[in-house]
């Protein structure tokens, strides 16, 4: 039976979206913490290390994320365990937005020039203390655009999460479309939804970006 | 764990995998193909168009950037045919990955527009020359070499995002990659095969569009 797209059904999209607003939560959490330590490992005096962490962040960037919680969903089978979609999602959310996080951080910690490395190494800083005192905290304020923005990439992939039959927000359209079938008007809401989440989080990210840009009078482009 | 790990069944299936793999980059290649004048023109219009129409496509950027890829192929697959527009799983998915891509390109591109002078720009119409022929001759020419980089890693990117099109039945390789899961139960063998499918690719991809960065702009100057 066909049931027509009215308030309830805008309703069930709106409490789905919350479970789009958790898993991302933790998603940014989890990849946030795992990210840094990953970033600071790439940048550090042991080469071992950094060569393991490039390894790392190739193979997780070059391969689709689709893929890797495909594998984290079908992989815990392997152990016994019955595939959760929780737990795959939480897990394939942080592992791949782990790599994408180190890399944006590893970026803004090299954009702090090498001269100041050199100079706290030779006050004798350890690498530890370097980190702390000298590079992080000048690091630190150039992350956080570049940490907003990809916020935004982290909402839209737990829409991946739908295909492990994670009801979030795609998931939910895609219910309500088959007991409506007014695919235009529930996908049309579903992206709004999405749109009301990411896009305050886009124009931060920006005038930020701008700001930071602005005030090393460096020339604004909107990237 | 008592898995014993078994890849015969999957690599029985590579006449699939191959046409997977190959419908991948068809598709990856059909897309950048036509999005990629599109959205050097809408960013041409985005920099230096009338104010309503650069607005018109700053608001299509920033939907397409602020919405899931899945949700837009969804739209584009089911919602298109009620308005009379029916087509294939591939045409959708071609027309959807174009739709994504032209946002990202558009501001890729733009921001490549706006790295060269307005000195130029000027230059070029006191010798006479026309908005196209400025266009073309000035601005895209140093432009796209700006931008090459960030165009490049944008396509791959495109490469393993294409992996969402299975969710409409379009037989890319994840597409064969479930089928052969059906029919196998190898589910974690079968993934990881085609991880690595993927993986070669979006490397190798990376290295050919380094060589041709090379070569390509080498003699430009």
């Amino acid at each position: 039976m066909l049931r027509d797209f009215g308030p309830n059904e805008l309703l069930y999209l709106i409490t789905a979206a919350r479970w789009t607003v958790v898993l991302s939560l933790l998603a940014f959490a989890g990849g946030g913490l795992l990210g840094l330590v990953i970033a600071l490992l790439r940048v550090s005096p042991w080469k071992p290390l950094r060569l393991l962490m490039i390894g790392y962040i190739q193979v997780m960037q070059g391969t689709p994320a689709l893929m890797q919680l495909f594998m984290v969903y079908y992989g815990i089978g392997l152990f016994g365990i019955r595939p959760d979609p929780w737990v795959s999602a939480a897990y394939a959310f942080t592992v791949s937005s782990s790599a994408f996080f180190a890399e944006i951080w590893r970026g803004c910690i090299e954009a702090i020039p090498r001269g100041q490395w050199e100079s706290a190494r030779s006050l004798g800083l350890s690498f530890p203390l370097i980190l702390r005192l000298v590079v992080l905290p000048q690091a630190f304020r150039i992350m956080i655009a570049p940490t907003i923005g990809y916020a935004v990439q982290i909402i839209k992939g737990t829409s991946l999460a739908s295909l492990i039959g994670f009801t979030e927000l795609a998931r939910a359209g895609q219910v309500i479309n088959t007991i409506t079938f007014e695919p235009a008007r529930v996908f049309g809401c579903v992206a709004l939804i999405y749109f009301v989440l990411c896009w305050p989080l886009s124009y931060l990210s920006q005038r930020l970006e701008t700001r930071i840009a602005r005030s090393r009078g460096e020339s604004v482009s909107l990237g | 764990m008592e898995y014993q790990f078994d890849f015969g069944p999957v690599f029985i299936h590579w006449p699939d995998l191959l046409r997977g793999t190959w419908l991948t980059i068809w598709l990856t290649l059909a897309a950048t193909a036509i999005g990629l004048p599109i959205a050097a023109i809408l960013a041409a219009i985005r920099s230096y168009g009338p104010r309503p129409l650069r607005w018109l496509v700053g608001l299509y950027v920033e939907l397409i950037r602020n919405t899931p890829f899945l949700i837009q192929l969804y739209f584009v697959f089911f919602a298109m045919p009620g308005l009379g527009l029916r087509m294939t799983a591939n045409t959708a998915a071609i027309l959807a990955m174009v739709v994504n891509l032209v946002a990202y390109a558009v501001e890729i591109v733009r921001a490549g527009l706006e790295a060269i002078p307005r000195g130029q720009i000027e230059a070029g119409r006191a010798l006479g020359l026309g908005p196209l022929r400025i266009l073309r001759h000035i601005v895209l020419a140093q432009a796209l070499r700006i931008v090459y980089p960030a165009l490049a890693s944008q396509f791959v990117l495109q490469l393993l995002g294409s992996s969402l099109v299975s969710a409409i039945a379009a037989e890319e390789l994840t597409a064969v990659a479930n089928n052969i899961m059906i029919v196998t139960f190898r589910n974690f063998e079968v993934f990881g095969v085609v991880t690595a499918i993927y993986l070669t690719l979006s490397l190798a991809f990376r290295a050919l569009l380094g060589t041709v960065h090379h070569r390509a702009f080498r003699w430009i100057g």
